[in-house]
């Protein structure tokens, strides 16, 4: 199974900002009511997005600036809370490929990784310096170069921050780790026989 | 080495080319909300199950919790296709599926432990963040996404960087009224929502020694509110007489074995930790979270957080927070008019819980205008409670009595609030909305004193309602 290397993105970027945005805000929970992950590019957001009734309200996805934007911006511990990988799952479906954050949630950051989407952060003054870049100009081009972990808007560059292992798995395009596991399993098997409590 | 290393080291197969490890897992849980798109990825890469007797399934999420809602179909027609998809895939691949007709079926992490399948120096996962909860008997547990729930069923395995330790100390004894709910609410607040990030929690002391296992079970589940993705207490003589005689637990020979095995991972008295917290028990008051995550905690009776007073960093946050809480910074909660009232979650609702509850409501009455649910864990906690006659003293206080499922906790099934409704809740999250209605407010708090608040109808002291002294 060939995964692409994921060495760079470049794309456009909306700044959602808050501390301890958590899963439940990314995708309510009414929205995982399903045996698929399908549809869910809708449901990002769904209730800081909307009223009761279906009307937008004012949040930077429903701003039409920042359309087509494929980079998110985020303050510290993005994606607290649930385990759900519906929530990365709807970054992906809305069609954003890199998020930039003060800081992650730990499965966030491990469900994002394993479909490819590199999670990297920043300082708090960087994030707030390149969302002033954003608002000024929204069709700021934003390369995230994974490879080098440096993030380049115009005339500003910044070092960006990435587990060492996740570095590895998204640039040698191994970040999705079945096929390695997989290659594994034999050897799993064989660990299982060793742990006492198998045979009990 | 501390439990977790040895653990840790035991379950090694190898080291991953990107440097994480290959991790083999003891016991792997699951359930209908996390797992139905890992067998369909399983399905596209024409994968199988590979050790089907270490996974075990139950149905708790969306299930609803009134009897006469459980009669199949469901009302609601994808939670019935999200059943029956588990069921299917339980069937097809072998895995043991604790259903609504087994007479065990719970909370994934209620019905764990109490099965005895969750036993110490196990690594345990479930698509499902408060795994933690099952490192009160010693094992190390985790939440894990749904590709990492495909990567499990079929090679029993998963990719994980190492985590570091840090032990939480809570030495001394706990003020009446004072229970391991408040503790973790407490731990939470000193070290914030995201202090855990990259750790694992090793809760010691003799405070914590102290606890029953459904106690420390409360503490390890709400690990991960504060960013800790595993918590657990190193096993004792009371970890290997809970676990005795349970249906999956060893017997015979096995047991004098295992034992030994339990003794051997425990931390070693000069285990080297990353981080060491230390806590008085005695400084721990009746905690309330006022907010939106769970690291917004006040004492029952202390004033809310005004933004005047707190960090500029922290002011929107805080100001936001009060706003879609409806309260005024500088006031204390208590007082604060609620309308539901929910005892229940993987959190609280094992049998010593609801013992500790009916116990003091007895003689008491719910407040009018108040919905008050108690939720059991599990079918076998419904069953215990009835059998000592538990069930009937919440009716005649007032409580409905429910069938086992989440419920509350999460806006996934029947029981949802409704508009700004305020929900006293034995359960871990209050993000926005969690509780089903986008504008719902939730305060997360000790199972008595959420029946303190259904009785007085607005947040109260349970030392208070209920006469408890030191
Ligand atoms: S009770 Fe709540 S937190 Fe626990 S498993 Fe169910 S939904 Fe998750």
């Amino acid at each position: 199974m060939a995964l692409a290397q994921i060495k760079e993105v470049v794309g456009r970027g909306v700044y959602i900002p808050g501390d301890d945005i958590d899963t439940d805000q990314i995708v309510p929970a009414r929205y995982l009511v399903s045996v698929t992950f399908d549809g869910l590019g809708e449901a990002l957001f769904y209730d800081a997005r909307f009223e009761r009734d279906g009307k937008p309200k004012q949040h930077p996805l429903n701003d039409a600036t920042y359309k087509g934007a494929t980079i998110v911006l985020g303050n510290a511990n993005f994606g607290c809370g649930s385990s759900r990988e519906h929530a990365p799952q709807a970054f992906a479906k809305a069609g954003f490929k890199a998020i930039i954050a003060e800081s992650f949630a730990e499965i966030f950051f491990g469900n994002s990784t394993t479909l490819g989407i590199p999670c990297v952060t920043l300082n708090h003054d960087e994030i707030e310096g390149l969302a002033r870049a954003i608002a000024a100009k929204p069709s700021l081009e934003i390369t995230v170069d994974v490879e080098h972990l440096e993030i380049r808007a115009e005339a500003q560059v910044f070092k960006c921050q990435l587990k060492p292992s996740a570095h590895d798995a998204l640039v040698r395009g191994e970040w999705d780790p079945i096929a390695q596991l997989i290659e594994g399993e034999p050897q799993a098997r064989a660990l299982s026989k060793t742990l006492p409590y198998t045979s009990w | 080495k501390s439990l977790f290393h040895k653990v840790w080291d035991a379950h090694t197969v190898r080291t991953l080319p990107d440097g994480r490890t290959q991790l083999f897992i003891g016991l792997h849980l699951i359930h209908e909300v996390t797992s139905p798109q890992a067998f369909g990825m399983m399905k596209d890469l024409q994968l199988g199950v590979a050790f089907p007797e270490r996974t075990f399934a139950t149905v708790d999420h969306i299930i609803p919790t009134a009897k006469q809602q459980r009669l199949r179909p469901f009302r609601d027609s994808l939670a019935e296709q999200m059943t029956v998809h588990l069921t299917d895939s339980c069937k097809q691949f072998g895995i043991r599926f604790f259903h609504e007709h087994s007479g065990a079926q719970g909370i994934v992490h209620v019905v764990g432990p109490e099965q005895g399948l969750t036993q110490p120096g196990m690594t345990v996962v479930c698509g499902d963040s408060h795994t933690s909860t099952h490192g009160a008997l010693g094992a190390v547990a985790f939440g894990i996404g749904t590709s990492q729930v495909r990567d499990v069923l079929s090679t029993q395995t998963l990719a994980m960087a190492k985590l570091k330790v840090r032990r939480i100390e809570v030495n001394g004894r706990l003020g009446a009224g004072v229970y391991a709910k408040d503790v973790i609410l407490h731990i939470i607040r000193t070290l914030g929502v995201n202090g855990g990030t990259g750790f694992a929690y090793e809760f010691a002391g003799t405070a914590i020694e102290a606890m029953s296992m459904e106690e420390r079970m409360t503490l390890c589940n709400m690990s991960i509110e504060g960013g800790a993705r595993v918590g657990y207490v190193n096993p004792d003589q009371k970890t290997f007489d809970y676990l005795r005689g349970r249906p999956f637990a060893p017997k015979d020979a096995d047991w004098e074995r295992a034992v030994a095995y339990w003794k051997s991972i425990a931390s070693d008295k000069d285990a080297s930790y990353d981080d060491v917290v230390v806590i008085k028990a005695e400084t721990i008051p009746p905690s309330v979270t006022w907010g939106v995550n769970p690291g917004h905690v006040v004492a029952i009776d202390e004033p809310v957080p005004s933004p005047e007073n707190v960090a500029a960093h922290d002011r929107a946050q805080i100001a936001d927070a009060l706003k879609y809480m409806r309260l005024e910074g500088g006031k204390p909660v208590k007082g604060e008019k609620v309308d539901v009232t929910f005892i229940g979650s993987c959190t609280n609702s094992r049998i010593s819980d609801l013992r500790e509850v009916a116990k003091h409501v007895r003689g008491h009455r719910v407040a009018a205008g108040v919905k008050a649910l108690v939720v059991p864990g599990s079918q076998l906690v419904k069953e215990q409670a009835e059998k000592e006659g538990l069930d009937k003293v919440f009716t005649e206080a007032g409580f409905e009595w429910r069938e086992p499922g989440c419920s509350m906790c999460l806006g996934m099934n029947p029981d949802k609030l409704v508009g700004t409704q305020l929900c006293a809740s034995s359960s871990n999250r209050n993000f926005k909305g969690r509780m089903g209605s986008p504008e719902g407010r939730t305060m997360l708090m000790s199972p008595l004193m959420v029946a303190a608040a259904a009785i007085r109808g607005s947040l109260a002291d349970a030392r208070e309602v209920f006469g408890l002294e030191n």
